[in-house]
């Protein structure tokens, strides 16, 4: 057996003082704060929590962006409904390019206006090319559109089977919900972007700066693993708009899209029109090679 | 009557509703018509739910109820009759002067005729070739008859967009809603800006 070292003769060693300081620390900052952010800070995995922390965690958060926003904004955690699995299909011998999709979706999910941060990006490609990424133009801006030469293919994100998105979470913040939405919590993402790094359709996007919406732009509609304001420093992506089709509505870029080229359904329900896609149309999924084994299906509707 | 089709069905209830339903049809069959109407219904009138079309309509599974909104776009003229019921039919295909010069046809002109579809008994009413006459809230029908596979698309409702509920009540669109029907051809947008580039991003 060792010698005992002076330090460890006396009552309090070296370790236990310090473990000591830094508890009582700890605790003042958490005391001195005010009782919401000392709630958020202790606040626990959207999976993890009871059903009545949850209740309480959206009250706190409605109660907070209804003061922030000036208006009542709700703030739900509907779950996924039972034998559904929701499917995409985006039609592109329609699709024109004209980003109408783009900002109905950066209204409907309160993205942030500036710094500017959009969940779809619009790509222009020559025709004779076919899908050729390094032909991929998303900054065309003509005067009118669609452009003789080109066809246009928006992509966002494309809901994998396989997402490796959330296999390279060091934290568990990002996963697959059972009706095929991979969601974030924003509150446990700790904003090391592996996801976005891991994600072969550039279809995350990181809070940069503080997000900023207009209390007058701000939809008050929200879900919490949505369309909720993102805290900076957070990564975010498409969810299939969670708080419309949860509620059974189609998704915002459904129903502004000019052309028709956007389709949605349950890929469970043999009469949806997403599955008469399926079965009815030349089908193809985006880079079908790695495997990543997506919900979202480009189609040729002609 | 699709809303008797459509709710939540369970196994004898569906057989009720199918009896129902056939009963409906041989109504139908034998007064033609919305519903055996005696009286012409304006197509604002009727727009509010999917006439009993069978199996001409867009066809729609699960709960919920398919609407056709808005009315579909006509012209302030309609009733065409208010002018036309007066006027002789002339048959002789030519440049409108007087009238209606804004319409040009860009529609198969070489072969086709205002005639061809509007009817010249009744010009409230669109004509198939078949003579049939088809109210302007069907006009599906019509442009069914030569597009097919686009007809048998938006049914499903994988052509044209319905807005509303993926499951659920939903909204269709007429053809006539996005396409002039005498120049269907889709006219160019302007596109909204292109993203800020990532080196340009404070």
């Amino acid at each position: 057996m060792k010698e005992m070292t002076p330090s460890a003769r006396r009552s309090i060693s070296r370790r236990g003082f310090l473990r000591t300081a830094a508890l009582a620390s700890g605790g003042l900052a958490l005391a001195s704060c005010d009782k919401n952010s000392r709630e958020a800070f202790l606040q626990r995995h959207f999976r993890d929590m009871t059903p009545e922390e949850l209740a309480g965690v959206l009250a706190r958060l409605e109660k907070e962006q209804s003061a922030r926003f000036g208006k009542a904004v709700h703030v739900t955690a509907e779950p996924p409904m039972e034998d559904v699995l929701f499917g995409y299909g985006l039609d592109l011998s329609r699709c024109i390019g004209c980003r109408r999709c783009v900002y109905a979706c950066v209204e409907e999910n309160n993205c942030s206006r500036d710094p500017q941060l959009q969940l779809i990006r619009v790509l222009e490609m020559p025709k004779e090319e076919g899908i050729n990424i390094q032909q991929a133009n998303a900054y065309y801006d003509p005067e009118e559109v669609p452009r003789e030469d080109s066809f246009y293919m928006p992509v966002a994100c494309q809901q994998c089977r396989n997402p490796q998105c959330t296999t390279v979470c060091p934290v568990g913040a990002t996963w697959h919900e059972k009706d095929g939405i991979v969601v974030v919590d924003y509150n446990w993402c700790i904003g090391c972007r592996c996801c976005m790094a891991a994600c072969p359709y550039g279809a995350r996007h990181f809070n940069w700066a503080e997000p900023t919406v207009s209390p007058t732009e701000y939809n008050p509609e929200t879900h919490f693993l949505g369309n909720r304001v993102r805290p900076v420093g957070v990564v975010e992506k498409c969810t299939f708009c969670v708080k419309r089709v949860r509620n059974g509505r189609y998704p915002a870029c459904v129903e502004i899209c000019p052309v028709g080229a956007r389709k949605f359904g349950n890929l469970l329900d043999p009469q949806s029109e997403i599955r008469y896609v399926l079965e009815n149309k030349r089908v193809l999924v985006f880079k079908e090679e790695l495997n990543t084994q997506p919900k979202f299906y480009y189609f040729y509707g002609t | 009557m699709l809303k008797t089709d459509a709710s939540p069905g369970k196994g004898g209830r569906f057989i009720l509703a199918a009896v129902c339903l056939a009963g409906l049809a041989a109504i139908l069959i034998t007064f033609p018509g919305p519903l055996g109407a005696s009286e012409p219904t304006t197509p604002a009138e009727t727009a509010g739910e999917v006439p009993a079309a069978g199996a001409a309509g867009p066809t729609h599974s699960g709960p919920g109820t398919l609407y056709q909104v808005p009315p579909p776009p006509l012209s302030d003229y309609f009733p065409c009759s208010q002018c036309h019921a007066d006027m002789e039919v002339n048959r002789t295909r030519r440049v409108l002067t007087e009238e209606h010069e804004d319409i040009v046809l860009h529609h198969d002109e070489e072969n086709r005729w205002c005639l061809d579809c509007h009817d010249a008994g009744n010009r409230d009413m669109l004509r198939m070739a078949s003579g049939a006459l088809v109210d302007f809230t069907e006009s599906y029908r019509l442009c069914g008859q030569c597009h097919g596979p686009k007809y048998r698309d938006w049914k499903a409702g994988v052509h044209g967009k319905r807005t509303g509920h993926w499951r659920g009540d939903k909204q269709y669109l007429l053809c006539v809603h996005c396409h002039d029907p005498h120049a269907p051809r889709f006219k160019p947008l302007k596109p909204l800006p292109p993203p800020v580039r990532p080196e340009n991003l404070r």
